[in-house]
């Protein structure tokens, strides 16, 4: 294995340190004895606990996840949708208005698109709750499953739905018995971005939450305004780690996958 | 060197010959009947009409573009024709869907379902007629015995081989027993060695069940080894409709002669000498050469005319009998292992080429560079074409 020059391990030291320094300090002052946030006084796991006692957090948790699972799944259905008819529609009128349509959430302040949600929601007299921030998050994070999607049919063989036809499925026998399981990957991805964003996200949220359903990114938010408590971070460094465990498996699944692929693919080779 | 089956020369010894196309009385299972195919500005298929026959094994053969693709898809249901129809059985198959005709077709691809086994590959068109468990098992192990796959069938398709893929697709295009089956570049993936033992296979199994097949080929020895008759397409059009060692022998035009084989073009002016025989004068203070043909040409037409080089012969001196001979020097030989082709170039600066079996050693070979020679055909080796 080649060293690394200094001049590299010290860019790349640079890097994650800027990167990983502040959420290091938060896990580590998560066990703290303290009440005060940045005065060390010892190891202690009290904080998880008085957050397990903490009925408001764990309200606020169990909304953002229920927002998180239907917003990411109704996400998904419409931005697969999407994805097919713009990559498979062939060339009807408007596909490239739509198509830049379809892209232009994501380079929308977050801030406008909340704030015309939030009209349109009193406008048409819906009382802000779950449903509103479920109706929000699919409305952003459906162009980003549009596009993980997309960029996986691109690359997709069409012959094989025309094989589907061929053999006797109608278009939709052919979607949902070829094309779907084929692109299954890149659906799971793109509910489990969908899902992600729907967690974290804070400005879109506030706008279309109401007084009967605060999401945790909120509910930590004000916490913070009325001062830092260990609680928040014991809270944080438990959503760390669910990300981090989500991200290895994921990228683990697929590699193993794409391993076990390849040995297959030599045994084949090694029958002729 | 295009070679024939045993089985398609063998049957022209027979009294039974397999030539529908012969029979003014024989129904056509497939009709093109002014067919045109326009992409936008593009003309795919331009005005052709063309009939195929049951049990025939049909050739489309052309150069990429010149429309043999759009004709298959046609036939598949992918593509509708912009004029004209399809007819299939006797009935107009345009408005009919790809999942409703009774055609199956192996992709160039293959397009076998990577999520699926060999197995329920097989099994996925019979899954959609709802056949009965016990018949659909039965017909699937008769396409895995028929391929020679029986002990491939639970794997998935990434794990097996390239020419292992190529007989899944074939079963699974078979599975469904369609009226028509057709074949987009089947062997196109596959290896030389491997694609002649297929085409055998696939001759094999076109026999066995009694399918029509329809294929698309650019390689013009995979069209005359396993077709009864050719197609050659360009541009949209069909240039000549035959059996095999018709287009080849007796090409009608100096693209086809060009298109199959190699071949000798020599252009000049015709006159006729007698009973289907023509004289014909190609350049300047060499002696006319000698030419029959059943087609007429008026005194001073031109012509071009075209010879295989395996019907030239080469010697070191004018053979006494020779119709036409002609002098040059060897320019360069392509050695091919069992053939040799000459390059031997003529006085006026044309090059002819010419064929022999090497019976010899390469080192006891007659004739090397710059070797003067002659070299001789008869009067009936050569076709003469008008354009």
């Amino acid at each position: 294995m080649n060293r690394l020059s200094w001049f590299n391990a010290v860019s790349l030291t640079l890097g994650f340190a800027f990167l990983y320094i502040p959420m290091v300090i938060l896990i580590i002052f998560s066990f703290n004895e303290s009440k005060l946030v940045t005065v060390w006084a010892g190891f202690s796991t009290k904080w998880y606990g008085e957050l397990a006692q903490n009925e408001a957090f764990l309200n606020a948790a169990w909304v953002t996840i229920r927002v998180a699972v239907f917003s990411s799944t109704l996400a998904t259905v419409l931005g697969t949708a999407a994805a097919y008819v713009l990559v498979r529609g062939g060339r009807f009128f408007g596909r490239t208005l739509f198509s830049g349509m379809i892209y232009a959430p994501l380079v929308m302040p977050e801030v406008i698109t909340g704030l015309s949600l939030l009209l349109l929601f009193i406008g048409i007299g819906l009382d802000r709750g779950i449903l509103t921030i479920v109706l929000a998050h699919t409305t952003f994070s459906m162009c980003f499953v549009s596009v993980v999607v997309s960029s996986r049919l691109v690359t997709f063989d069409k012959s094989l739905e025309e094989a589907a036809l061929d053999l006797g499925c109608s278009p939709a026998q052919a979607f949902r018995l070829v094309t779907l399981p084929i692109i299954a990957p890149a659906v799971i991805s793109g509910w489990l971005l969908a899902f992600t964003l729907s967690l974290d996200d804070l400005v879109i949220a506030s706008f279309t939450s109401g007084p009967s359903a605060t999401t945790l990114p909120i509910k930590i938010f004000s916490a913070v305004r009325l001062g830092v408590s260990p609680e928040i971070n014991a809270l944080s460094t438990i959503m760390i780690a669910v990300v981090t465990v989500g991200v290895i498996t994921a990228s683990l699944v697929t590699k193993r996958a794409m391993v076990r692929q390849k040995q297959d693919e030599l045994a084949a080779a090694r029958t002729e | 060197m295009p070679f024939q089956s045993d089985r398609r020369t063998g049957a022209a010894l027979n009294t039974n010959v397999f030539a529908p196309w012969e029979d003014p009385q024989a129904k056509p299972l497939i009709q093109f009947q002014n067919v045109t195919k326009r992409f936008g500005g593009f003309t795919a298929i331009d005005n052709l009409s063309l009939d195929i026959f049951e049990q025939e094994f049909f050739a489309l053969l052309g150069p990429s573009g010149c429309g043999k693709t759009t004709m298959m898809r046609m036939l598949a249901g992918f593509e509708k024709p912009t004029d004209g129809h399809i007819m299939l059985g006797g009935q107009d198959i345009d408005p009919i869907p790809p999942n409703k005709r009774a055609v199956n077709m192996m992709f160039q691809s293959y397009a076998l379902f990577p999520h699926l086994s060999i197995w329920e590959n097989i099994a996925f068109g019979l899954r959609r007629d709802n056949m009965p468990k016990r018949d659909l098992e039965d017909r699937v192990e008769e396409m895995l015995r028929l391929t020679r796959l029986e002990q491939f069938a639970r794997r998935k398709p990434h794990q097996i081989s390239g020419g292992q893929r190529q007989r899944v697709a074939l079963a699974r295009s078979l599975a469904k027993a369609p009226k028509l089956l057709l074949l987009d570049e089947p062997l196109g993936a596959l290896d030389k060695k491997l694609r002649q033992d297929t085409q055998f296979e696939l001759m094999d199994i076109q026999e066995k069940t009694g399918t029509t097949f329809v294929i698309v080929t650019h390689d013009q020895e995979e069209a005359m080894t396993v077709a009864s008759r050719v197609a050659v397409m360009d541009q949209g059009k069909l240039m000549q409709v035959s059996t095999p060692d018709r287009i080849y022998e007796n090409p009608n035009s100096v693209y086809v002669a060009d298109f199959i084989g190699d071949v000798n073009i020599i252009e000049g002016r015709a006159t006729a000498n007698g009973d289907e025989a023509y004289q014909i004068d190609w350049a300047e203070g060499q002696s006319p050469l000698t030419a029959t043909s059943s087609t007429g040409f008026s005194n001073g037409q031109s012509c071009h005319l075209a010879i295989r080089p395996e019907k030239v012969t080469i010697s070191a001196d004018r053979p006494a009998d020779a119709i036409n001979a002609v002098q040059g020097k060897v320019l360069d030989i392509a050695y091919l292992g069992n053939l040799s082709t000459y390059y031997v170039e003529l006085p006026n600066g044309t090059i002819i080429k010419a064929q022999s079996a090497n019976t010899r050693r390469i080192s006891r070979r007659s004739f090397t560079w710059e070797d003067p020679v002659w070299l001789s055909w008869t009067a009936t080796a050569a076709v003469l074409l008008a354009n």
